[in-house]
């Protein structure tokens, strides 16, 4: 299987919208479709789907061709692929066991009851097979039809925006469940969200659209450090550090960990030694100093070098880029700081992190 | 004696009608009903129209119309002809089509707002799920559009039962052939048989009111449907 498993060639004309794709992305991990409402990102996933016939397009998954340039289409149902829609879209005739068997016997020919139930007891739906939709949560009703898509065995897994509809506490119920996902599934995942934290906690690789084309692609460590991208910009603008658990200090009930650029604490997690995690840094948490000082209660704090400083869109603000032995990270702070500080690329300085958010 | 022989053939005669009308109906009416709902065809406003003009056009310029096509000179009194089928007006087949044609919107009106209610997504949700397009209708719209199909069996049943003046127009008032209930009352009525035209018209009362409650309380938002 080569690594470059999705080839996303996509031009497609809607009233008043363009959309000019040309992406391949890697055979594993999520591929996260970022950008504002109208960039087309969700547009972009029904054409993989087979939802939308674009104008003009050559998609391949694994080498399998799913529309080429010469007329060629393969209807959506005939395509292997999960899709998990931005609101719950059950079958509200179907109790959660019809549901979720719906997919399997088209896709396998069988549905097989253990497995329908292993996968229900793996999404904690397992007390809910006999309830119809309308008596399920929302958050429920998003694992019941991430469970439906993942019965069929597809061999690319596509969901647009499938945690818009919910609330922050429904949000925070189902993040674990995806978050298990990203490390259990061997298949691609494309997921659109417009939400930074999402994004951040979920994707591999990040594709930023904007207007219907790609602003910019790659990994998504380097994605979040570009100053240049809109994404630096956003309120939850951070970076995401990958790190190492290198000590548990129960008497403080802390976890110590260790990035290239120095060490961080975080509450105790029961993680092993050794394990490696990632952990989200936003500019907002980040400030600066001109020396190490001891006479903080901030306590993350290490050496770093000014990489650069520009504008934030708030007119107070500016970002300063860091470095810390090669790990990137912002720091938003009032431009009164900047001059104050005399802050400039090439000085050394101190950042201190006030909060840190561990992402495994 | 409430009911005498040739009224039972009436009652009969009038079933037979509205069963072979709705089973047609749903048949010709279902596919009509989903190009309605889904088309984005110029078309669509046209052949709405055509579709609801029963529902305005007074039964006699329908019959009227009706007799002079399905006529010796007309086209589709050609058709037949030609088909060895001979002419439709005074048969019960003419009678049929006739019903099929005046009962149309009161059927396709419902299935076409149900599908509309049901919108494209269930769709979609099938095809990624690999249902191919005839297995998705029959195991998604045709559940989920149930009650507009209920809705558009009944109301289909139920006016085909209660037309008359199509009936007049094209059908006259042979016995067993096309004297369906509505034209027996008529007969009963012009013939001073007061008794009998009332065993009749409040049978045929109690029955649409019959209907109507049942369709109302089994399915109640049957009237948002069909409306």
């Amino acid at each position: 299987m080569s690594p470059t498993a999705l080839e996303l060639r996509v031009r497609h004309r809607l009233p008043g919208f363009e959309l000019d794709v040309d992406l391949t992305l890697p055979a594993r991990g999520v591929s996260v479709l970022f950008g504002h409402s109208g960039s087309g990102k969700t547009t972009l996933l029904r054409c993989v789907a087979g939802l939308e016939r674009a104008a003009s397009a050559r998609i391949a998954v694994h080498g399998e061709v799913w529309q080429d340039e010469h007329g060629g289409f393969v209807p959506a149902w005939q395509r292997p692929l999960g899709y998990v829609f931005q609101e719950a879209s059950l079958f509200a005739h179907l109790d959660v066991r019809r549901n979720l068997a719906y997919g399997m016997r088209r896709a396998l020919g069988r549905a097989d009851a253990g497995e329908i139930e292993a996968m229900a007891e793996r999404f904690g739906i397992a007390a809910l097979l006999a309830r119809r939709p309308d008596k399920l949560s929302g958050g429920e009703r998003q694992r019941v039809a991430i469970a439906r898509a993942l019965l069929t065995r597809p061999r690319l897994l596509l969901m647009d925006e499938p945690l818009s509809a919910l609330d922050a506490a429904r949000k925070q119920e189902i993040l674990p469940y995806l978050e298990r996902l990203h490390d259990a599934l061997e298949i691609p995942v494309l997921y659109v969200t417009h939400q930074i934290e999402e994004a951040a906690r979920l994707a591999d690789h990040l594709v930023l659209m904007e207007q219907g084309r790609v602003r910019a692609v790659g990994p998504l460590e380097e994605a979040l450090a570009r100053v240049d991208l809109p994404l630096a910009q956003d309120h939850e603008a951070g970076v995401v550090l990958r790190a190492r658990v290198e000590a548990h200090e129960p008497d403080w009930h802390l976890t110590r960990l260790g990035f290239a650029g120095g060490t961080l604490h975080v509450s105790q997690r029961a993680l092993e030694a050794g394990a490696p995690v990632r952990v989200r840094v936003l500019a907002r948490d980040v400030s600066v100093m001109l020396e190490d000082s001891a006479a903080s209660s901030i306590q993350n704090r290490f050496a770093c070098t000014v990489a650069g400083i520009s504008a934030a869109t708030d007119p107070a603000h500016a970002l300063v880029s860091l470095e810390a032995s090669g790990t990137r990270l912002f720091a938003r702070v009032t431009r009164r700081a900047v001059t104050q500080l005399g802050l400039a690329p090439g000085m050394a300085v101190w950042a201190q992190v006030k909060a840190v958010a561990l992402l495994d | 004696m409430a009911l005498e022989a040739q009224d039972w053939a009436a009652v009969w005669l009038t079933l037979k009608l509205a069963a072979t009308v709705t089973v047609l109906l749903l048949c010709v009416g279902t596919p009509l009903a989903w190009w309605l709902a889904r088309t984005r065809s110029r078309l669509r406003g046209v052949v709405s129209a055509l579709v609801a003009m029963p529902l305005v056009l007074p039964p006699t310029v329908l019959g009227f119309y009706l007799l002079v096509l399905m006529g010796p000179n007309g086209p589709v009194g050609g058709l037949t002809q030609a088909l060895g089928l001979g002419l439709l007006p005074f048969t019960f087949q003419g009678l049929v089509l006739g019903s099929l044609i005046y009962s149309m919107p009161f059927v396709v009106q419902p299935i076409q707002n149900a599908i509309e209610a049901i919108g494209a997504r269930p769709l979609e949700v099938a095809a990624t799920l690999r249902a191919r397009p005839w297995d998705s209708f029959w195991t998604v719209v045709v559940p989920l559009a149930r009650p507009g199909f209920l809705t558009a069996a009944v109301l289909g049943f139920a006016h085909t039962v209660g037309e008359f003046g199509v009936v007049l127009m094209i059908g006259g008032n042979i016995p067993g052939q096309t004297r369906v209930v509505s034209v027996q009352i008529f007969d009963r009525v012009e013939a001073f048989e007061y008794a009998h035209a009332h065993w009749l018209a409040g049978s045929m009362v109690a029955f649409s009111f019959l209907v109507l409650l049942i369709l109302y309380t089994v399915n109640p938002d049957a009237r948002r449907r069909a409306a």
